[in-house]
């Protein structure tokens, strides 16, 4: 792991076991509501194996990194930005799911130059969420986080999964937005998430500054961002594709192979 | 699966982590008799063995057919995964193990199936490893025993075989105030009567030996991880967790809660524990216990009609001294029992007849349905007599403690139909009745 001080606040990063190698490529991992870093252990392991820098973080307010939540996507767009300034970089990958797809988005138009390759995981554009879920995580936050965890996962039987054989991914989802959300005893992250991602309309002003190459990972079964929900930002894209996967909303850990390779395969363009 | 609410407790038992085989089409779960498992390449056997990727390896540290049951218990458990053991024996080491070495301090329950007590007892002291054992329902006693080097909580949600019920939210609130967290043996009322993570429990394990199997044909064990004690966090204020926290030079310095943050336990139990002690179940055991799953709530429910019979005949004989069972208000854990476990408390407990060991042994000597054996939780009615049997190698202090007198009998109902149960019995009482004349 490597701790950055961000806007001067501690902020973890997951590095996939490998220390920083400068002479290589990084890819920043930004999770969504209520996930953390490691959401994405059966990618981000492979890559930093595999001849990148891995700097996967928790957002500012969220379990190991200190800080405000971020309550829109454009301030956690400059977190990303700052924390590629504490870290050194001019150029990285940046890839995010669900809310962390818009922040990744966000961060690559306002710096255009400095994002090699944008992946967007499990995204959608508007981000529209239910009011329902909205008033939820504010007044019953375990009740919401069992509607999330029910709408993110599509199957009862999924191959290997992270973190391996014998998870039980419906119970590991629950468990960590369950964490995430009393890492934070000021601010409600559930709430304050779904508000940033219900609120944000720069999503297609965005995509047309991007410059780097778009991957879009989409889960099949996906009810919380179904593949129909990405297709504005699709068309958008100077340079869209579009892998569609056999999982869920929360792909990383139902199939982690298939993102894995989609990843991989496009980060080697 | 997509739907719209949590899937139901049967619909688990049934389906949670199994899908037809996507090569052969097989319904039921396939026993994957195969000790290793192809690689697809270089790469990928690299990354297997590296944690990079999800996969299986070799049979000792995981397999297709165990991990379908580790899933399927995990999710009726309300848990993130489990590891399934050779036996529930090595669940419970396999758990204590991971979280400590020479040096750590446990306090238990005095209340304890006799192989716990005597891992606890004996065998765990002469590695370093210390145990404090209180009366479940001494309160004040779980609190006063936390030493600085404790590191884990223990009991069982029943103790065997006297039912003193665990009070998991208290004890576990002692325990979580104690910066350490609660283990609980939930093997005698499975997941169908009790869930221990919904109460504050944070590790499980299961004798699957017993209610979970079912039909008295295998020995197996799991231990499941609830994902919600955050290690880190404990180890950052008191540094009690460093097999999890800290960096494993045994794994490649892995620091197991940076690559999960909830499911550091797992990581380290399977790559070590597993990998080092080898305590693994055969795939075949894994599948009798999937076989058993599958009808838990069916089974369970007769075990419980079946057991309320037993005990309203057993509470209204006139040749029994004591029922002990929580279904009864002299029993001592009976408002909790009815708080926590409102489906029952079980299908195992003991009773004390009138009269001499001798006519105890008469009792036993002419049980015909009931089987004399030492086992419990089978689909088949079981009798032991305790003191000279599962718990012999306790003292008579210990003995007491653990509500168990020279005289009690252990019952464990089965399934059959219960006017047979009970005409046993009468022959028996009767029988030992005439032994004293």
């Amino acid at each position: 792991m490597m701790q950055f001080q961000v806007h001067g606040n501690p902020t973890f990063c997951y590095t996939g076991g490998k220390a920083f190698n400068a002479a290589q490529p990084t890819a920043i991992f930004i999770h969504g509501a209520l996930n953390d870093h490691s959401v994405w252990i059966l990618q981000t392991r492979y890559l930093a194996h595999h001849g990148w820098n891995v700097l996967a973080l928790d957002l500012p307010g969220h379990c190991k990194s200190a800080g405000t939540a971020p309550a829109t996507v454009e301030e956690a767009a400059d977190v990303i930005l700052a924390l590629m300034d504490a870290a050194g970089l001019a150029r990285a990958a940046l890839i995010g799911h669900s809310f962390g797809s818009l922040i990744a988005l966000e961060a690559a138009a306002r710096a255009p130059a400095r994002v090699s390759h944008l992946v967007l995981a499990g995204t959608a554009f508007p981000m529209k969420v239910s009011v329902a879920l909205l008033e939820g995580s504010l007044t019953d936050a375990h009740k919401a986080i069992d509607m999330v965890n029910i709408f993110s996962h599509s199957m009862l039987a999924p191959p290997p999964s992270a973190l391996g054989p014998g998870t039980w991914l419906y119970g590991g989802s629950r468990a960590l937005m369950r964490r995430v959300q009393a890492s934070n005893s000021t601010t409600n992250l559930f709430h304050a998430a779904f508000k940033a991602c219900d609120s944000y309309a720069g999503g297609l002003e965005a995509m047309a500054a991007v410059t780097a190459p778009v991957l879009f990972v989409l889960g099949r079964q996906d009810q919380m961002t179904p593949p129909k929900a990405a297709q504005a930002l699709v068309a958008k894209a100077a340079s869209a594709q579009v892998v569609v996967v056999d999982a869920g909303h929360q792909m990383m850990t139902e199939a982690p192979d298939a993102v894995l390779a989609a990843i991989r395969d496009f980060l080697a363009r | 699966m997509p739907g719209y609410s949590d899937p139901g407790f049967d619909t688990l038992a049934l389906h949670a982590g199994a899908a037809p085989d996507p090569t052969t089409g097989a319904r039921a779960v396939p026993i994957h008799l195969s000790t290793s498992f192809v690689f697809e390449s270089s790469d990928h056997a690299a990354a297997l063995f590296n944690l990079e990727r999800a996969g299986h390896v070799y049979s000792r540290i995981s397999n297709p057919t165990n991990a379908v049951l580790e899933q399927r218990i995990s999710a009726l458990e309300g848990g993130i995964g489990a590891i399934t053991t050779a036996s529930g024996q090595a669940a419970l080491h396999l758990a204590v193990a991971t979280l400590m070495g020479a040096g750590g301090h446990i306090v238990a329950s005095t209340a304890l199936y006799g192989g716990s007590q005597n891992l606890l007892h004996y065998t765990l002291r002469r590695f370093g490893i210390d145990t404090t054992f209180v009366k479940p329902d001494d309160i004040d006693g779980w609190r006063a025993a936390v030493r600085p080097n404790t590191r884990l909580f223990f009991g069982e949600t029943v103790g065997n075989p006297g039912l003193d019920v665990l009070d998991i939210a208290t004890v576990s609130a002692i325990a979580h105030e104690a910066g350490v967290p609660l283990l609980v043996d939930s093997t005698l009322t499975t997941p169908w009567l009790l869930q221990p993570f919904a109460h504050g429990a944070d590790l499980v394990y299961h004798s699957a030996t017993k209610f979970l199997s079912g039909h008295g044909t295998v020995v197996a064990g799991l231990v499941v991880d609830a994902g919600s004690f955050d290690w880190a966090a404990a180890h950052a204020r008191s540094g009690k967790f460093g097999e999890l926290a800290a960096p494993y030079e045994g794994f490649h310095n892995m620091v197991f809660t940076d690559e999960s943050t909830v499911g550091a336990f797992l990581l380290r139990a399977r790559r070590e524990g597993l990998r080092d002690f080898g305590a693994a179940l055969s795939p075949h055991s894994a599948w009798l216990v999937l076989q058993g799953i599958e009808t838990l709530s069916l089974r369970m429910a007769r075990h419980m009609s079946n057991t309320q019979r037993v005990v309203e005949f057993l509470a209204g004989h006139a040749f029994v001294s004591r029922v002990g069972h929580p279904l009864l208000e002299s029993h001592p854990s009976h408002a909790l029992a009815q708080r926590l476990l409102p489906r029952g408390a079980g299908s195992v407990f003991s009773f004390d007849i009138r009269g001499s060991r001798a006519q105890g042994k008469a009792f036993v000597d002419a049980l015909q349905v009931f089987s004399h054996l030492a086992n419990v939780g089978d689909c088949r009615s079981l009798v032991i007599h305790p003191a000279s049997t599962t718990h012999f190698r306790m003292s008579d202090d210990a003995l007491a403690a653990g509500g168990i007198s020279q005289g009690t009998i252990r019952l464990s109902i089965g399934l059959e139909e219960p006017d047979d149960l009970i005409d046993d019995l009468k022959r028996a009482l009767r029988a030992a009745d005439k032994a004293g004349a």
